[in-house]
């Protein structure tokens, strides 16, 4: 095949990606974007294997034992692991990424980025940055894993001279690579072991990043690391000459960055507030003891039934803890019992909601809730003071209206969801415990607001068996 | 390698390819030109993501961990290249081959659990052809 018809090919599978991306702008054309996603991938693979021509044996290998473990997992999964999934995923491209610049520097001819007996300078460079970024979306990915996962507790952990250390670590990796390119451009062999440092240094910034970020800033370390796997590819794409890795990795690159925007906007907290970390972790400390009793009234199943049947309108707000429940099936059953009763039904969405962007939209899909009725934050929120009832199911902070009154609460200024402007609240919590910013939620005291304490699929499995056992 | 593909794109910027022999270093049209294309794909992703509904983030997150692993490119070529020298070579080998399997991963990974999130977002059923199903 002549370069100039891999290099076509190519940009046929570049146009591919932007348009998946493209797709998703709506539900209806996203899956003819997954396919055009598909489609490049296979025309870049094809085109690339074609160009070399020798040990078609070993990649078809590796594709299919790496193809059948990722449909294997992907299959079976849980949809409530997602973010789990997609932080896993996210470590594989940084470690492929790794790999794919250290065996360009093993064997720097068959890459077209040797000069004399050493590497060019500027491939170093390049290298390097997508050495760094990949190592650090590998290690940071499995600590966001871990976290998601359970394996590794989700609060912040903080020490002191943290913030040092990893600045001392970010320098100490630029100089490497200074010392890299010095070295690598007259001898290559000599440069292989100062690579290894600067993968080395990268693997534990990632680690050192991430450890100080708590489980609910999921939403954003995710978008980070989806964005930093996409420069990651970039670099190696500079490293490689070659325009596929490079557009890719920057459309990647961009929506990882825009969605982490999107997230950080959405919590009104600066990118490098949540980088720098243990949020959280002191407040919640601080409130516990101080908390004093204050009435709240608790409901039960029965009591919330009636309200509901005789409501007009219902909002319901979901939150991380519906996922861990598995309660979105139930949720969408109580939502057609009050259909069935003439109820309209409604789901707010708040950007942040779940452990991943979008996370609350996935689930409610799963649970065939049809996607007109998923309303976003500026949307709904106007509709709020027409509401009949709020229903609350694993939310917290995302509804605390501290954020729009007290100056002195910590979500301050955070957007929230309108929900108090609804004639009743109910607030579906396993116990009176706070959210995960440790902030203490006025809602839960107010008159308007009942709590049904328990297990959110119980609750709402109870609720059900009132609604439909007393009805009619 | 000769690249129609950054040609294309950098017409419209012949003047930063004229520039080229300014910059340092010693592959310079190659650095120029990628990052022209660099720069054009930045604009257009960010152009294109801003569009996507909020409501998919989920799946676009899957399906740009899915084309990331483009870097597949890279790992094939370390793999298929010609096992005449041992030694380094090997290395190299040993890496690349690595590598596809883990980016093969995501990329099967990320594309089915895409089509499996996409597959879930339904429209309203229309009340009235649905009791007529269940008989």
């Amino acid at each position: 095949m002549s370069p100039d018809l891999s290099s076509l090919l190519y940009l046929i599978a570049s146009v591919c990606f932007i348009m998946a991306l493209k797709g998703l702008s709506s539900p209806e054309s996203a899956r003819g974007g997954n396919l055009f996603g598909i489609v490049g991938m296979v025309i870049a693979v094809v085109t690339t294997l074609w160009l070399s021509h020798l040990g078609w044996p070993l990649v078809v290998t590796a594709m299919l034992v790496g193809g059948a473990i990722g449909t294997f997992i992907s299959v079976r999964l849980q949809m409530t692991s997602l973010p789990q999934l997609i932080a896993a995923f996210h470590s594989l491209v940084g470690l492929a990424a790794v790999l794919v610049a250290g065996a360009a520097l093993f064997k720097p001819e068959v890459f077209q980025i040797a000069e004399g007996s050493g590497i060019k300078v500027s491939s170093i460079v390049e290298m390097s940055v997508g050495t760094a970024i990949g190592a650090i979306t590998f290690t940071g990915s499995i600590i966001a894993f871990a976290k998601l996962q359970g394996i590794m507790k989700g609060d912040p952990i903080t020490f002191k001279g943290q913030h040092l250390l990893n600045l001392l670590l970010l320098l100490g990796i630029v100089a490497l690579v200074a010392w890299f390119a010095m070295v690598g451009s007259a001898d290559a062999i000599a440069a292989q072991k100062i690579f290894i440092l600067v993968a080395l240094a990268s693997f534990i910034l990632g680690f050192t990043l991430i450890i100080p970020i708590g489980g609910a800033d999921m939403p954003v370390v995710i978008s980070m690391l989806n964005s930093y796997s996409g420069w990651a590819a970039c670099g190696i794409g500079f490293t490689l000459n070659n325009p596929l890795l490079i557009i890719t990795g920057a459309l990647v690159g961009s929506s990882g960055a825009i969605l982490s925007y999107v997230m950080c906007k959405a919590m009104n907290r600066s990118l490098f507030n949540v980088i720098l970390g243990g949020f959280g972790g002191g407040a919640a400390a601080a409130s516990g003891p101080a908390a004093e009793k204050k009435p709240v009234k608790i409901g039960s199943a029965e009591d919330a039934a009636f309200i509901l049947k005789n409501a007009s309108s219902v909002v319901i707000v979901p939150g991380y803890g519906m996922a861990v429940a598995q309660a979105q099936h139930v949720v969408r059953e109580l939502a057609d019992t009050l259909k069935k009763e003439g109820v309209g039904v409604r789901y707010a969405i708040h950007p942040v909601a779940g452990r991943m962007p979008g996370h609350m939209n996935v689930l409610l899909a799963e649970a065939n809730v049809p996607y007109e009725d998923v309303v976003e934050l500026d949307e709904i929120n106007r509709d709020f003071a027409q509401t009949d009832v709020a229903y609350i199911i694993g939310a917290n902070d995302i509804t605390n209206p501290s954020a729009k009154d007290d100056p002195k609460s910590p979500i301050f200024g955070m957007p929230v969801l309108d929900v108090e402007k609804a004639k009743t609240v109910f607030f579906v919590k396993r116990s009176m415990a706070s959210g995960y910013a440790g902030i203490d939620n006025p809602l839960f005291y107010r008159d308007n607001t009942m709590m049904l304490l328990g297990d959110a699929k119980k609750v709402t499995e109870e609720l059900v068996k009132a609604m439909s056992g007393g009805g009619h | 390698m000769a690249d129609p593909v950054t040609n294309l794109l950098s017409v419209a910027v012949q003047g930063a390819a004229a520039a080229a022999p300014l910059v340092h270093g010693s592959g310079p049209s190659h650095l120029v030109t990628n990052l022209t294309v660099f720069v054009l794909a930045v604009f257009v992703g960010y152009y294109v993501v801003w569009r996507v509904t909020p409501a998919l983030h989920s799946p676009l997150m899957a399906v740009t961990n899915a084309i990331s692993s483009v870097i597949v490119v890279g790992a094939i070529i370390a793999t298929g290249v010609s096992a005449l020298s041992l030694g380094s070579l090997a290395v190299s080998q040993v890496l690349g081959f690595v590598a596809v399997m883990l980016a093969s991963v995501n990329i099967f990974g990320g594309f089915v659990i895409t089509g499996r999130m996409l597959g879930k977002f339904k429209k309203k059923v229309k009340a009235a052809p649905a009791p007529a199903k269940k008989v």
